[in-house]
């Protein structure tokens, strides 16, 4: 039986469109806002569904990303309240692929496999651990294949050709390239430098590859979208939720994204 | 390596960078190609006499070593137990045993090619080392320092900036050491190709907590052949005491002697105010549990959901929620014991020290002597205790002004 996102993909494949993925931190700025918004993004374009699993130490994210996580915190979202996202867009969603990512240590300390039972009986699809390199497969990735969840990986600039290989190896769903060097919500990479990136990766795998870090508006969803099987839109989204915006007005940006990634 | 199957302490890590099932590589994919690499490079460079003769040259000539091993002949008079040496590793250039693992990460450094050096600091120690050997080799240095630190180790953010070095105040999180790691960390991924990150302690991804080990391991070395010297050749310690923030001056200190089994070896860890559930300490092993945290698995503060708790202490050097994975292997195989003291009782060494013999310690020392003044009394006259006196008191001298009441003015 084909998972949620491979079947998202498939679909998306046969229409001859790119996937608009987007990222926001579960709980932010509090758990029923946040359960709003998760509700609202299937309906406003998104075809994968990221939700940040909030952590005191996001060693990878920058200001956008840690303040996020910290509201979150602050509101007490807690894994078991990000499980709840979960399970309460699948009662109105089965369709949608959620996949959680954050870090490595709240997952440790539930304890892996009651955690990937649960992640699975919520409904969630895969994961994407910024923590776990190839080099600790066995801690996490390996298990949640065995319970039938899809491990997602990041492939950046300073993954070369002789790594490549091994960072797709046991990687399921999409692979995620990071088109920059740095943290979350840093500077923009051109379509001109990602796109030969793509190609090593696609030449590499049979995985789609989506590409994120730094885009912010519907061209540049469009124009990176374009060179890739889909992009990825977290930190600007974050922006707007950490401005006060209303849900209305976060799915409103959330939309206007989508449109442009589905325009490429 | 099964806590029932070794037949020697000293092998660690393995080739993932486990000591047990502590340690490993928990960092993201950009940086995963760099700690390889650099452990490639250390590989090299350990089996490369040059480096070795280039180091030894800077410890002598430079750093001072080696440090003494000091016979406190007063202090033990006091307590009336156990003869007590101390390693004098405050009398290094600078103040603190940081130097000896920031010289060896920096020839290393500048064997790579790298021209930019980044470090986190906590009571700025570390900073002022980095800074200091950034300034002897011309290299650009960029500190990060918790803002709450920057207040109070005022005296020592002067001494970066004197040293050539750039401060960044690090507000994210609460402002301490593990956020200025964290920042470290964020700098890094985005400057990948030139720029080196120099931790200043045993912990962070494979290489580092055995990279670092084997820089700071000259103070036990040292110490082997300096008490051999005063009491008699073959005569080993009875027993080790360090202080442990991350643990990298008690690592130097046992390490060469875990396949020792007659050295009975001790870390004491900041017990803050007390080790209870108020958490308002930073003894990861009396009082955490297991978890990952910057790059490796290991003892956290943490809560019932995975969250990292922010500790307390008098001292801004073992204000640390995580302690290095050998700590936690040698703490679960029992070869080493975890104890801790509090602040009170560092405070009150603190000052024994200084009206006894003379030496204003370090905060994060005066923890360890704080141990020693409770068991050295019950121990007889020919027990050897050698305890590491890794830094000296200047820099506290504010914040323990501010605990006994005494106003400073500059
Ligand atoms: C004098 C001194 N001792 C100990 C420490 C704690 O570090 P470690 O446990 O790595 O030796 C510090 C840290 O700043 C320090 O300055």
């Amino acid at each position: 039986m084909a998972t949620r996102i491979e079947a998202r993909f498939a679909a998306l494949k046969a229409e001859g469109r790119k996937a608009f993925v987007s990222y926001i931190m579960a709980g932010d700025p509090d758990f029923a806002t946040s359960r709003e918004i998760v509700l609202g993004l299937p309906a406003a374009g998104v075809d994968v569904i990221e939700l940040g699993v909030p952590f005191t130490d996001p060693m990878a994210d920058g200001p956008t990303i840690q303040a996020a996580g910290q509201r979150a915190l602050a509101a007490g979202q807690t894994l078991e309240r990000t499980l709840d996202l979960v399970r309460a867009l699948r009662a109105v969603d089965d369709a949608t692929p959620v996949v959680l990512m954050g870090y490595y240590n709240p997952i440790h300390s539930r304890g892996v496999d009651r955690f990937l039972a649960e992640a699975k009986a919520a409904g969630v699809d895969g994961l994407l651990i910024v923590d776990l390199p190839p080099e600790e497969d066995s801690e996490l990735c390996l298990p949640a294949l065995a319970a039938g969840l899809d491990f997602i990986r990041l492939a950046t600039p300073t993954t070369d050709d002789a790594r490549l290989p091994k960072v797709l190896s046991n990687s399921s769903g999409f692979v995620y390239y990071v088109s920059i060097t740095g943290i979350t919500g840093a500077a923009a990479a051109q379509a001109g430098d990602v796109a030969p990136e793509v190609a090593r990766i696609k030449a590499a795998s049979d995985l789609p590859a989506v590409v994120g870090f730094g885009i912010r508006t519907p061209e540049a969803a469009r124009d990176i979208a374009a060179v890739a099987d889909g992009c990825v839109v977290g930190s600007a989204i974050v922006s707007e939720i950490a401005a006060g915006r209303s849900v209305a007005e976060v799915l409103a940006y959330v939309k206007a994204l989508a449109e442009g990634a589905h325009s490429a | 390596m099964d806590g029932d199957h070794i037949n020697s302490y000293m092998t660690g890590p393995d080739e993932s960078g486990r000591f047990g099932s502590f340690g490993g590589r928990f960092v993201s994919e950009t940086l995963m190609p760099l700690i390889l690499e650099l452990e490639r490079q250390y590989e090299a460079a350990k089996h490369d006499p040059a480096f070795a003769a280039e180091m030894d040259d800077l410890w002598k000539h430079y750093v001072g070593r080696p440090s003494p091993l000091y016979f406190a002949e007063r202090l033990t008079a006091h307590l009336g137990g156990a003869k007590i040496y101390m390693k004098r590793d405050e009398l290094n250039h600078t103040g603190a045993h940081k130097i000896n693992n920031v010289l060896g990460q920096i020839l290393l450094a500048r064997r790579m090619g790298k021209t930019r050096i980044i470090a986190e600091t906590g009571a700025g120690q570390h900073g002022v080392a980095t800074a200091t050997v950034c300034a002897r080799f011309g290299l650009q240095c960029v500190v990060y320092m918790g803002a709450h630190d920057v207040e109070r180790q005022a005296p020592n953010v002067f001494r970066m900036k004197l040293l050539g070095a750039e401060v960044v105040p690090v507000t994210s999180g609460r402002g301490t050491l593990k956020d200025a790691m964290n920042d470290a960390m964020r700098d890094w991924v985005t400057n990948v190709r030139d720029t080196f990150y120099c931790i200043g302690t045993v912990a962070g991804p494979h290489p580092y907590p055995a990279m670092v080990r084997d820089f700071q391991s000259i103070i036990g070395q040292e110490v082997r052949w300096q008490l051999a010297e005063q009491e008699g050749a073959g005569r080993l310690p009875d027993t080790l005491v360090a202080a442990i923030g991350g643990g990298s001056n008690a690592m130097g200190l046992f390490h060469p002697f875990l396949d020792d089994p007659s050295v009975a070896i001790i870390g004491v860890e900041a017990g803050g105010k007390g080790v209870d559930s108020r958490v308002e300490h930073c003894a990861s092993l009396s009082g955490g549990r297991p978890g990952v945290l910057h790059g490796n698995r290991t003892y956290l503060l943490q809560d019932g959901d995975g969250q990292i708790l922010e500790g307390f202490s008098i001292s801004a050097g073992l204000d640390y929620p995580g302690v290095g994975p050998e700590h936690a292997w040698l703490h679960d195989t029992g070869r080493a014991r975890y104890v801790y003291a509090t602040d009170a009782e560092a405070l009150a060494a603190f000052q024994l020290c200084c009206r006894l013999e003379g030496i204003i310690p370090a905060l994060e020392p005066s923890h360890a002597l704080a141990h020693v003044t409770k068991i050295a009394p019950d121990l007889p006259a020919d027990h050897i205790i050698v305890m590491n006196m890794c830094g000296r008191g200047d820099k506290d001298i504010f914040t323990v002004a501010r605990h006994l009441g005494v106003e400073l003015t500059g």
